[in-house]
């Protein structure tokens, strides 16, 4: 029920108050209601529940999650170098 | 796919899992709220991977299965309704009210349609001004958004023929009153992600500070839902009780603030029944005084229902954390995805589903350490 799936803004129509997008959902593209995320522009990536984009992926913070997981695996045992 | 991929790349899971292992001193049980989280666990197997001694409950975070009896017995009269299109998203239509489920109604020729956003029954309202259309508004904060902005929108385009069946909840006071409850086995708690998303987490942090126990800001991919067993179980190792966010990329302190003020303008706390935790107090949302018009339990004149929960279903237990749905003696016997006894067993987010349809028996359950043995790994 809370699923929200991750996509890609391809293009944005529609006035301020009611911004609608085009997602790119990894080759399936549907419309998705901008309202909530004012700041999207084409090229972020939203996450998109019941035809709402509830909040643009932060990409620079997925990037350091990414990053932190490689330097767990590479310091393999030590149980607080991570933190 | 991107945000996607990355997070179910097998040697970090494997990594992670083994961090997790050897930050264990001792058992743990956490509950994860959501139950999109808890599909996820069951389809990528985690459940089975991580060290026997986490224990992880399954909350009560699916809106079809706490919405109670009565609401679904409403949404049945409503549709049975000469001239009515009754909207909902595809979940609701199969959860069995006293007398048949939604998806019955419409073989006996009631109009229910399913509908991928609530915006598409506004758009369907307008196109038919002839007919009363209703939207089954039903889930978590995660949610309530999309469907304030549907009545918010039919509000000011002065649709006189929409309305809304509410049957919102909210997380905090749902997760309080299970911990607050006699003999909670909850000692951490992986909160909802994207219920985060829009409302932030400072609900959480006073959660956490009450019953002393860590709290984990969790996504739904395997990593993220390795992430916030790891954040959780350290937390635990060393005796913390802080909220941690490890969604990151999607969730904020403050939630999404244009989501919550048309939350705020179009609905108002109040008491809500959950299926299987009864009565909670403001916990959920009907509309505010201002779009009172576009109740459907007004509308409709249906407010005095009430039913009582059947008793060979035990999803009250399992909404609970207190059962395991594969030690319900109806699982998979009785109960089954095609003919479920109750909403658990219904929705693709419910436990008694999610155990259903990724193969965990009750055998499995009696024997752990057998299943473990045939456990085929995913790695």
């Amino acid at each position: 029920m809370c699923l929200a799936v991750p996509g890609r803004v391809t293009a944005i129509d529609g006035t301020e108050e009611f911004r609608t997008a085009r997602v790119d959902f990894g080759g399936v593209t549907r419309e998705a209601c901008l309202a909530f995320v004012p700041e999207v522009e084409v090229g972020d990536y939203v996450l998109v529940h019941v035809g709402f984009a509830i909040t643009r992926v932060d990409e620079e913070a997925a990037r350091l999650a990414l990053d932190a997981l490689q330097s767990i695996d590479a310091l393999d045992g030590d149980d607080d170098a991570a933190r | 796919m991107r945000h996607v991929d990355e997070y179910r790349a097998p040697q970090a899971i494997k990594g992670l899992i083994q961090r997790i292992a050897a930050t264990m001193t001792r058992p743990w049980t956490l509950m994860e709220v959501c139950g999109g989280q808890t599909h996820a666990i069951l389809k990528f197997g985690l459940d089975e991977l991580l060290p026997e001694r986490l224990r992880l409950i399954h909350g009560p975070g699916c809106p079809v299965c706490v919405t109670p009896l009565e609401q679904i017995d409403r949404a049945l009269a409503i549709a049975a309704t000469p001239g009515v299109i009754f909207c909902s998203f595809g979940d609701m239509l199969r959860v069995p009210g006293s007398h048949g489920d939604l998806l019955l109604a419409k073989a006996r020729g009631a109009d229910v349609r399913i509908v991928y956003s609530p915006l598409d029954a506004v758009a369907l309202a307008r196109r038919e001004p002839t007919r009363r259309v209703v939207f089954f508004a039903v889930g978590f904060e995660t949610t309530a958004p999309a469907n304030a902005m549907a009545v918010y929108t039919a509000a000011r385009a002065g649709l006189t023929n929409f309305s809304v069946l509410v049957a919102h909840v909210l997380v905090p006071p749902a997760l309080e009153a299970l911990l607050s409850a006699p003999g909670s086995e909850i000692q951490g708690l992986l909160a909802p992600g994207h219920v985060c998303v829009v409302t932030g987490y400072r609900d959480y942090e006073r959660v956490a500070a009450r019953y002393g126990i860590p709290i984990v800001v969790t996504g739904f991919e395997p990593l993220d839902l390795l992430r916030g067993v790891h954040a959780a179980v350290v937390q635990l190792e060393r005796g913390e009780a802080r909220v941690e966010n490890q969604y990151e990329r999607a969730a904020l302190r403050d939630g999404n603030p244009a989501a919550l003020q048309v939350v705020r303008d179009v609905f108002t706390v109040c008491d809500r029944k959950w299926r299987g935790l009864g009565e909670i107090p403001a916990s959920g949302y009907t509309l505010a005084p201002a779009y009172a018009g576009f109740d459907a339990v007004q509308v409709f004149g249906l407010t005095d229902v009430t039913v009582d929960e059947p008793a060979d279903c035990l999803s009250g237990l399992v909404l609970q954390g207190r059962l395991r749905p594969t030690q319900c003696p109806q699982f998979g016997k009785r109960c089954t995805p095609e003919h479920p006894l109750g909403a658990t067993m219904v929705s693709t987010e419910g436990a008694c589903a999610a155990y259903f349809h990724y193969g965990r028996t009750p055998a499995q359950a009696a024997h752990p350490d057998a299943a473990r043995e045939n456990e085929v790994s995913a790695l």
